[in-house]
């Protein structure tokens, strides 16, 4: 029905999914199109889109964000799109391909049909609402599923149930995930580290059943359905996706009796041909020497050799590792290699249980200790690039391969960018290499932005960011190109030059610093880096009004409006509570505001109450309220001194040596408004049993018999890293000081957006040389950084108590300059007796 | 051209808005607009002492779907003029709205002047 254009053959591509897309690429880019008119087949609706990352598409991101290219990309290069259109039958002897629309001739054909979830036979199955995690139309019908579903189960507790458990969860649905093994992800862990993933999952409130197997789905009582297990035992629920795994979409294939895997798959060769050297497989639909490969990398490299293939180019496919790494709701599970030691005769085993950590490593060595030929993590991944490294690389394994998963003081020694050989793979989706990376180094690429763009290298799964830029930075450097470190376009300094300049030239706008020190080759507005940098450093130097017509511009929105901005549009309410101290009066007046304006209320982690759901115009009413019952603002918003966390100390407590919380209220109140280069935590413990949890804060202070010991550089959040001994025994007024001085020094030196501890870690030198600096002032610097604290602290005033007393301040507060209607698109809804955003 | 278009280009009128004094000056401010496709959002920005002084954009944010434009950063970006969204930081064009970090997407934008101290905007 189609007429072959001009003298050029006929490629035919079934399936425009992942890897379907990746070959499509590979050829545009090899001039495979000046040879073929390519035609591509896709029963999806959708052009190709990231199934990796699928499960974002229930966390705000769209079918056109994932979508991996464009109609106009296949338009530009001439290559025949055929959406919505499936194939339902190859006719080899004519050459043809058939579909409900019509019949194309092809004179070389490719497999790219991916796979499918299987479903295991279990009367029932076909339910409303039995469903599968597969597409995004699977996507969309699990959430119109779920809109009116409480309960939902995952049947399959391998890596993709998980994922559609963890979706589930995201949906507000009770999740329940049931899995026949005995454990969870039985190809990646074995019973401990499984036990332990169980445990893990439970804690975020997803029940787990393992050794269950369904024998039928009913009608349920209290809920949809009704699953009934070998046991007799049952399990009700509203919806359920099943993820027992995938199955090659093979039956094209099949029925045209091409040479097929004992359990399904298309067999090919290295340079993928199937059984018919005119037709081609690639992806998860190809068995390449018995092995199906569920891996977007895999299919890569197939995509490349089939390129190849198809160019009568060299490259051939020769296997793939197939270690991974994931997160999986926030449990981090690797597997590196032969990661259960049971293909590989003579293989020693290293474990290591953390149960209070809840962690778990497992490194499977060769026989003679030399290799690592495996690896399991559970809880931790923090060490799983290191070991990928020993093992994709065949390198030699310390002498003591135990360190390597033992939790000593520094951790396994990182392997270093320079440590690596050339031919060690830094990104395993794109296939390459560090001798790939050092030779566009070579070739002129002078930034990471560069390097990405030519090798394509961390554009895939994401995995090897991290490794990628440590990689490129340390080959910059030794080249001699100087890694830029300016803050932004607008400034070649960095913020601790920024910080220096403002100090010592005494300027006080952004307007004159840019004037003076911004680039010329910019329209010198700035950004939203470096104003509010500088508006940071600006007010850590002379403590003007954040508010003041000069600064407002530079304010990100937290700090213009001093109060967090919530995803709807509101923003939260976080009055000062010192030291967590609180009288029964002011708590009062909390709850009669949060009850006048509507406002959600809950008990922070940092001791005190969060007022959620303020609209615009009503923050300086609530403010008005809460100043005149005596509140200050607690700059929740602002990288600046956030709470000062005490325990109840010797007032009380039985074993308490100190007043912690008079301590605490009186460090809080020395340092509020402090701005700072990021935010800045305190703790006040009242003695050694710390329950204020001061060693994970950046200034920790712990009572003892002669008086306090000062900790500093701790952090909780994304990476914790605990608080280091700085001082010991110091009575209140040395305490103090040397607070003021430490403070003082790290708002002088940091980057911006470093806490300390991440500012502690780059500091040559180390702690020693923070304790010569802070204890034994090496640096002559001591008096000033005192007389600076000084000055910071007898400028203090609070924010909205300078702001509430200046309608011009004030005009800003409203939803619309020419109406005072409030924003009708905020919606909220109750839960739990409280509003929330609907 | 199609009626639908003529239609819209017919009913799209100057309107005062507000007063200059109401503009933040380098940062954003939001206004409540009647336009001929029914009722929009806008968020106004003022660059006093630059060739264009007033832009104005959506103030309906298609990343977070707040409307919160108007409380982004104002900046520029390799020689473009943009607001930084305050939820999720990506950057539109002042000049049309272009999203640059996401070619498919764009605020809507509407010619705006002053009239002596007031803002007109055409909607
Ligand atoms: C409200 C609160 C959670 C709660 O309900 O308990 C909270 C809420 C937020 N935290 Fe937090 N954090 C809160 C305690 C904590 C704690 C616990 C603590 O302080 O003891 C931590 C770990 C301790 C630490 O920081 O070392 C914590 C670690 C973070 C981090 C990670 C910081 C890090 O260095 O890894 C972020 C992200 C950031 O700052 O870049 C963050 C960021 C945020 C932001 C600002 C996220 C955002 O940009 O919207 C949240 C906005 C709050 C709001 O809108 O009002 N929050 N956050 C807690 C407020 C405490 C307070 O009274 O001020
Ligand atoms: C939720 C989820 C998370 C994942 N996470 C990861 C991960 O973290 N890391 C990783 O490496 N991999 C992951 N994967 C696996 C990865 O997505 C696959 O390996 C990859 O998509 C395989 O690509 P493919 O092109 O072979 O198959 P697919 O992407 O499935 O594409 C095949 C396409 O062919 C179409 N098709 C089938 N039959 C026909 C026909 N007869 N006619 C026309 N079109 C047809 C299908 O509709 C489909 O669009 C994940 C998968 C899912 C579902
Ligand atoms: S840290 Fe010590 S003093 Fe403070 S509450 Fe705990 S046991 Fe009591
Ligand atoms: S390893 Fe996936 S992007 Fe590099």
């Amino acid at each position: 029905m189609n007429t072959p254009n001009s003298d050029k053959q006929q490629l035919i591509i079934i399936g425009n999914g992942m890897v379907g897309h990746h070959l499509v690429e590979q050829l545009v880019e090899r001039g495979a199109t000046e040879r073929y008119h390519v035609i591509v087949f896709g029963e999806e609706r959708h052009l190709a889109y990231d199934r990796v990352h699928l499960s974002e598409y229930f966390s705000g991101r769209d079918a056109d964000s994932l979508a991996l290219s464009t109609a106009d990309y296949y338009a530009e290069h001439g290559i025949e799109l055929r959406l919505a259109e499936a194939v339902t039958a190859i006719d080899r002897d004519g050459s043809e391909v058939l579909t409900p629309q019509g019949r194309y001739r092809y004179d070389r054909l490719v497999l790219a049909t991916g796979s499918y979830p299987f479903v295991p036979p279990i009367p029932g199955n076909d339910r409303d609402g039995c469903l599968v995690y597969r597409t995004l139309e699977d996507l969309d019908a699990i959430r119109e599923a779920a809109e009116t579903a409480t309960t939902g189960v995952v049947v399959g507790g391998g890596l993709l149930g998980l994922e559609a458990a963890n979706a589930l969860r995201g949906l507000n649905l009770d999740t329940a995930v049931v899995e026949f093994a005995p454990r969870l992800m039985p190809m990646q862990v074995d019973s401990e580290g499984g036990e332990l993933l169980r445990e893990k999952i439970e804690a975020l409130g997803v029940q787990v059943l393992t050794g269950r197997a369904t024998q039928e789905i009913i009608d349920g009582e209290a809920s949809r359905h009704r699953m009934v297990f070998q046991d007799d035992k049952v399990l009700e629920t509203d919806l359920i996706v099943f993820s027992a795994g995938i199955r090659p979409r093979d039956e094209l294939a099949r029925d045209c009796s091409l040479e097929m895997g004992e359990r399904g798959g298309v067999v090919i060769d290295d340079r993928c041909l199937t059984s018919d050297p005119a037709i081609l497989a690639v992806g998860e639909v190809a068995l390449w020497n018995n092995s199906i490969f569920g891996l977007v990398a895999p299919g890569y490299q197939m995509a490349k050799a089939a390129a190849a293939t198809l160019l009568e180019g060299g490259m051939t496919f020769g296997g793939a590792d197939m270690s991974t790494k994931l997160k999986l709701m926030g449990v981090d599970v690797g597997s590196i290699g032969d990661a259960h030691g049971d293909r590989t005769p003579g293989a020693r085993m290293f474990r290591y249980l953390d149960p209070l950590k809840q962690q778990y490593r497992k490194l499977v060595v060769s026989s003679d200790g030399k290799r690592l030929v495996g690896a399991m993590l559970v809880g931790d991944n923090s060490v799983y690039d290191t070991l990928l490294q020993y093992y994709a690389n065949r390198m030699e394994l310390p002498e003591d391969p135990a360190s390597l998963i033992l939790p000593s003081s520094e951790g396994a020694p990182a392997l270093g960018p320079d440590a690596l050989p050339e031919a060690a793979t830094i990104c395993s989706c794109h296939n390459v290499t560090k001798g790939d990376v050092c030779a566009t180094i070579d070739g002129g690429a002078v930034d990471l932005a560069a390097v990405k763009g030519e090798t394509k290298a961390s554009t895939g799964c994401g995995g090897c960011a991290a490794l990628l830029k440590s990689l490129v930075d340390h080959e910059l450097e030794s080249r001699g190109v100087e890694v830029d470190k300016s803050i932004c376009e607008h400034f070649a300094h960095t913020r601790q030059e920024l910080y220096d300049i403002v100090r010592v030239e005494g300027i006080k706008t952004f307007g004159e610093l840019i004037e003076k020190h911004g680039a010329s080759h910019t329209p010198g507005l700035g950004c939203d880096i470096c104003k509010p940098a500088v508006a940071s450093i600006l007010a850590s130097c002379f403590n003007e009004p954040i508010t003041d017509a000069a600064h407002i511009p530079l304010q990100d929105t937290n700090d213009t409006f001093m109060a967090n901005m919530q995803k709807n549009g509101t923003y939260s309410v976080v009055p000062r509570i010192p030291g967590g101290e609180i009288t029964p009066d002011k708590l009062v007046v909390l709850g009669q505001v949060a009850q006048k304006y509507g406002l959600y209320t809950k008990i922070t982690g940092g001791q005190r109450v969060d007022l959620f759901g303020a609209r615009l115009e009503d923050l300086p009413d609530i403010w008005g309220e809460l100043i005149e019952a005596g509140f200050e603002t607690g700059h929740a918003y602002g990288k600046s001194l956030r709470t000062v966390k005490s325990c109840v100390g010797s007032t009380w407590c039985r074993y308490g040596v100190q007043d912690s919380v008079g301590m605490a209220i009186h460090l809080e109140n020395r340092y509020k408004g402090l701005r700072s280069p990021h935010k800045i935590k305190f703790a006040v413990s009242g003695c050694t049993r710390e329950c204020a949890e001061a060693q994970s804060k950046d200034v920790g202070v712990i009572a003892t018999e002669n008086g306090w010991n000062l900790y500093v550089c701790g952090n909780g959040g994304m990476r914790p890293r605990h608080a280091e001994l700085l001082a010991t025994d110091l009575d209140d007024e040395t305490l103090i000081r040397t607070i003021d001085r430490f403070l003082m020094f790290y708002v002088r030196t940091a980057d911006r957006l470093q806490r300390t501890s991440v500012w502690r870690e780059n500091l040559e030198g180390g702690l020693d040389y923070l304790k010569e600096v802070i204890l034994d002032d090496s640096l002559g610097l001591g008096e000033e950084l005192e007389s600076q604290m000084q000055a910071v602290i007898d400028s203090y005033e609070c924010e909205w108590a300078n702001a509430i007393k200046d309608p011009e301040k004030l005009k800003r507060f409203r939803s619309f300059v020419n109406d005072s209607r409030p924003d009708p698109d905020i919606i909220v809804t109750e839960e739990r007796g409280q509003l929330r955003p609907a | 051209m199609t009626n639908a278009t003529a239609a819209k280009t017919m009913t799209q009128t100057w309107q005062s808005l507000c007063a200059r004094a109401a503009l933040v000056p380098f940062s954003g401010v939001a206004a409540w607009v009647e336009t001929a496709e029914g009722p929009a959002q806008v968020a106004l920005f003022y660059l006093p002492g630059h060739e264009q002084e007033l832009y104005a954009l959506d103030h309906h944010d298609p990343f977070s779907n707040a409307n919160v434009i108007a409380r982004g950063i104002v900046g520029d970006l390799k020689g473009q003029l943009v607001v930084a969204s305050p939820i999720y930081k990506q950057h539109f064009r002042l000049e049309d709205g272009q999203c640059l970090e996401d070619d498919s997407v764009a605020l809507r934008s509407w010619k705006v002047s002053f009239k002596g101290d007031e803002v007109w905007i055409e909607a």
